[in-house]
């Protein structure tokens, strides 16, 4: 699987386009960095009014460039009533207080749970494309990405291990979305090994101690934070010495969508060249 | 005194040796031990020299930087209430600190970061002594606390609200209530020597506190300067917090329940109450560090949390106490 | 022993101590007096360089570290800051004597024995000196300005809130520390005790100097009224002199 295929997939599926029926949402307004997505990826051309600032921002988005057609929202109430919405999507993370004042002020709100698997991802699919009365647009977008993973799982041989470590000495297991992502490029979770099925923060002995084959870490922000402090820690250097290592950037692991692939390509990528298996 | 001083030192070199076998990777204190020695590579040694061995040193480092600060700023202001986290010196070191990463200080040069911090420390304790001074009252000394607190802590959460890193908003748990988590040697090299000189120059203060106890008229006809020793505890503090802070956060109540705790044992006399509180102080820290890591391995639970615990009703117990005798 | 000329203190533009000057010689016990307000508690902190001032103080003049082995001070305000058992408390009187980090030696603790003694603490030792009541807090303080053992000895105001008989025998320790070839310069608002026990008084009024010799030579009739707007009746006896404030002056 190519990652060109999937962006021409997203990209062709909205040139295609089903016709919406006729009391479909007409002025949708996303202010979740995943549902703005989700969205972007199923709405009809004219559905989808304004998208959460992050959207446009390539560093968390991987839709920077058809958000930056829309109009950006802080999520704040105020601004999002005066878009004149007739749907809202928002994250069940999403403020409370802004989500109630805009049902209060009449306007109808659909919560999206955080994606934590890639089962999840579909039934966010399936979700975004009643939401946006689309539903054959999601039947072919989970067609096409039950199809890649199927594909990925196939050409796995051999299983190293390795560690996803972020900043603060954060960690991903099995249960999360980024645990999957890695489990299905075709490693196994050193996380599980430590005890940590969800997310955690991981002592930094814990991943001395539990020697992964590889590391993954997340590409620094700009600007300093004493976050990213652990991945310079001499334990960190020592490991990264002497084991492949990939930096992936967040936009492809933080929300369930199709772009998940991607991230499994690059991951899956990482375990080829180790392997030395050729595609 | 004697039988105080070998009652403490056993006890902070207790906990020295608990820190270091104390940890999620569940190894015996013998491996522990061999590993600390061994020169091979093996992840054991790593962990055990890079991981356990600087956050030991640290515990201990600052533990007894805090008690002897503590001790030493309660002399001269005579007044029990006196800690370093209380009166916002901790939380002004910690807008040093987060000034320093945040403008690209710490990473120009080595020494910025705990250069700033000792800065913002030195600041912090200076704006107190001069609004509250040494004859001020308890409630002057608080209030201006309070209001160097409640500044820097405002700062440093703007600051870090301002940073472009997704990360920085979250730091300021760190900076509020402090970890030892994941430190390395580079750490133990970056505070430990400012900590050393910082305590070295309040030893110096330990006569003129002594004499201190009979109000600052009495003190200065007996020859002792007042104004030095104010200089010198300003340094020493900084010196000490300032470090502390910048690789450890703010760790409060330290200073306020070690001296008060040992108080009686040196038949209060503020020199003698310095080095035991260093003692006491180490011990403390190190005792908190290891609670963390046995409470919750897997949350990385501040040390803050746990000193303030101990440290909240003791110092409500004294703000009771000192309300029966009259601010 | 002590030597003031032209001391002057100034708070803004105001001498609260406006140039005064005297000696003190060996065996003096002199009493400060002055009604309230007049700068005798200035005076005292001029003369041993804790304040700013112009004229010269032959303690001032000398470096800081010489300057406790010069003179003791027992301020008005008495301070205790931290509950330390008496027996500490008056040993601080010994820092000046003592080179950094030594401790105690038999000297210093016979003189710290001798102090206490001389003011009736000998069963106090042991006390921790923040649980007695004031008039032995105040006996305490001026222990542990004896204990300094230097040849003359400030006093502000040392026997207020004592008891009779121990506001005599307080008296009677300078008087024998005079007899030794000591001197004390002690402010006093009973003029009685002043005139039995000093050799010597000093009157200040409003930041001046306005009178300086023997009790009976001081206390007249005019400067009691002029000063202190009182009149009293002082005669001299076999017991000594006899001073009695007995009214207002209109």
């Amino acid at each position: 699987m190519q990652i060109s295929k999937i962006i021409n997939l997203a990209s062709a599926l909205t040139l295609v386009g089903a016709v919406a029926h006729a009391d479909a949402p007409s002025r949708v307004v996303s202010i979740n960095l995943c549902t703005d997505q989700l969205a972007m990826l199923i709405a009809d051309d004219d559905q989808l009014i304004s998208v959460s600032k992050l959207a446009a921002d390539p560093r968390s988005s991987a839709m920077a460039e058809q958000a930056a057609d829309l109009i950006p929202n802080s999520a704040l109430a105020e601004e999002i009533y005066l878009l004149d919405p007739d749907l809202i999507l928002a994250g069940t993370f999403s403020s409370r207080a802004t989500v109630s004042m805009l049902e209060r002020l009449g306007i109808p709100v659909i919560l999206f749970d955080p994606a934590y698997s890639l089962d999840d991802v579909r039934d966010r699919m399936i979700q975004m494309g009643d939401a946006l009365q689309q539903p054959d647009r999601a039947a072919e977008l989970i067609a096409e990405y039950d199809a890649s993973l199927a594909a990925y799982r196939a050409e796995i041989t051999e299983r190293p291990r390795a560690a996803l470590y972020y900043q603060n000495g954060y960690t991903s297991g099995d249960s999360t979305l980024a645990g999957q992502i890695l489990a299905t490029a075709g490693f196994d979770n050193i996380a599980e090994d430590a005890g940590y099925p969800y997310g955690g923060f991981m002592p930094l002995e814990l991943l001395a101690l539990n020697n992964p084959d590889a590391i993954i870490t997340g590409t620094p922000y700009p600007g300093a934070s004493r976050s990213d402090e652990i991945l310079d820690h001499p334990v960190v250097d020592h490991l990264r010495d002497r084991l492949p290592q990939a930096v992936f950037t967040d936009r492809d692991w933080v929300c369930g969508t199709p772009y998940v692939l991607r991230a499994i390509e690059d991951t899956a990528q990482l375990r080829r060249t180790m392997t030395g298996a050729t595609e | 005194m004697k039988r105080l001083f070998a009652t403490l030192v056993a006890l902070t070199a207790l906990l020295f040796f608990g820190s270091l076998v104390t940890g999620p990777a569940g190894f015996t204190p013998i491996e522990s031990i061999k590993a600390l020695l061994s020169s091979d590579q093996s992840p054991i040694t790593m962990v055990m020299q890079e991981i356990r061995l600087p956050r030991a040193i640290l515990g201990l480092a600052i533990g007894a930087g805090l008690g002897i600060a503590g001790a030493a700023m309660q002399g001269y202001l005579r007044n029990p209430l006196a800690d370093p986290g209380l009166i916002g010196v901790s939380a002004s070191a910690a807008l040093g600190a987060v000034l320093a990463i945040q403008t690209g200080f710490a990473a120009a040069w080595a020494l910025g970061l705990p250069i700033s911090a000792l800065s913002g420390a030195a600041a912090g304790v200076l704006i107190v002594m001069l609004l509250s001074g040494p004859q001020g009252s308890t409630l002057t000394l608080i209030l201006a606390g309070i209001a160097v607190s409640a500044l820097a802590g405002a700062l440093t959460t703007l600051v870090l609200n301002l940073s472009p890193n997704p990360f920085a908003a979250n730091e300021i748990v760190f900076w509020t209530m402090g970890s030892l988590a994941d430190r390395s040697m580079t750490h133990v090299w970056l505070a430990v020597p400012f900590i050393a000189v910082g305590a070295l120059i309040i030893a110096s203060t330990a006569r003129g506190l002594d004499a201190l106890t009979l109000g600052e008229d009495a003190a200065a006809a007996m020859g002792v300067r007042p104004a030095r020793i104010r200089l010198a505890l300003i340094l020493g503090t900084a010196a000490i917090v300032g470090a502390g802070t910048a690789v450890a956060g703010s760790i409060g109540f330290i200073g306020l329940v070690v001296p008060h705790i040992l108080r009686r044992f040196v038949q209060a006399r503020p020199s003698a109450l310095l080095w035991a509180s260093g003692l006491g102080g180490a011990a403390m820290l190190l005792a908190a560090d290891i609670a963390v890591r046995i409470i919750l391995p897997s949350k990385d639970l501040k040390l803050g949390v746990l000193t303030a615990l101990v440290g909240s009703p003791l110092f409500l117990h004294l703000i009771y106490r000192t309300k029966r005798q009259g601010l | 022993m002590l030597r003031l000329s032209n001391l002057t203190v100034l708070r803004g533009e105001c001498p609260v101590v406006d140039s005064v000057s005297f000696d003190i010689d060996q065996g003096e016990v002199i009493g400060l007096i002055g009604p309230n307000g007049a700068g005798k508690t200035t005076l005292m902190r001029a003369a041993l360089g804790l304040i700013k001032h112009s004229g010269t103080s032959s303690i001032s003049s000398r470096p800081h570290k010489e300057r406790g082995k010069l003179a003791a001070f027992m301020p008005q305000s008495r301070e205790i800051a931290w509950p330390v058992p008496v027996e500490t408390l008056v040993t601080l009187g010994r820092l000046p004597h003592l080179s950094l980090g030594a401790a105690p030696s038999e000297t210093d603790r016979a003189a710290v024995s001798a102090a206490l003694d001389a003011l009736d603490l000998g069963g106090y030792r042991n006390r921790l000196s923040t649980e007695l009541s004031g008039g032995e807090q105040a006996r305490v303080l001026l222990a542990r300005a004896l204990a300094q053992d230097t040849p003359l000895v400030i006093a502000d105001e040392p026997i207020a809130g004592l008891d009779p008989a121990h506001q005599i025998a307080t008296m009677n320790a300078f008087e024998n520390m005079a007899a030794e070839g000591r001197s004390v310069l002690v402010s006093i608002h009973d003029l009685g005790l002043a005139a039995r026990h000093c050799t010597r008084l000093i009157v200040m009024d409003r930041g001046k100097l306005i009178a300086d010799g023997a009790p009976l030579d001081v206390l007249t009739p005019d400067l009691l009224r002029d000063t202190f707007g009182i009149t009293a009746f002082l005669t001299e006896t076999a017991d000594g002199l006899i001073f009695l404030p007995l009214q207002v002056t209109a």
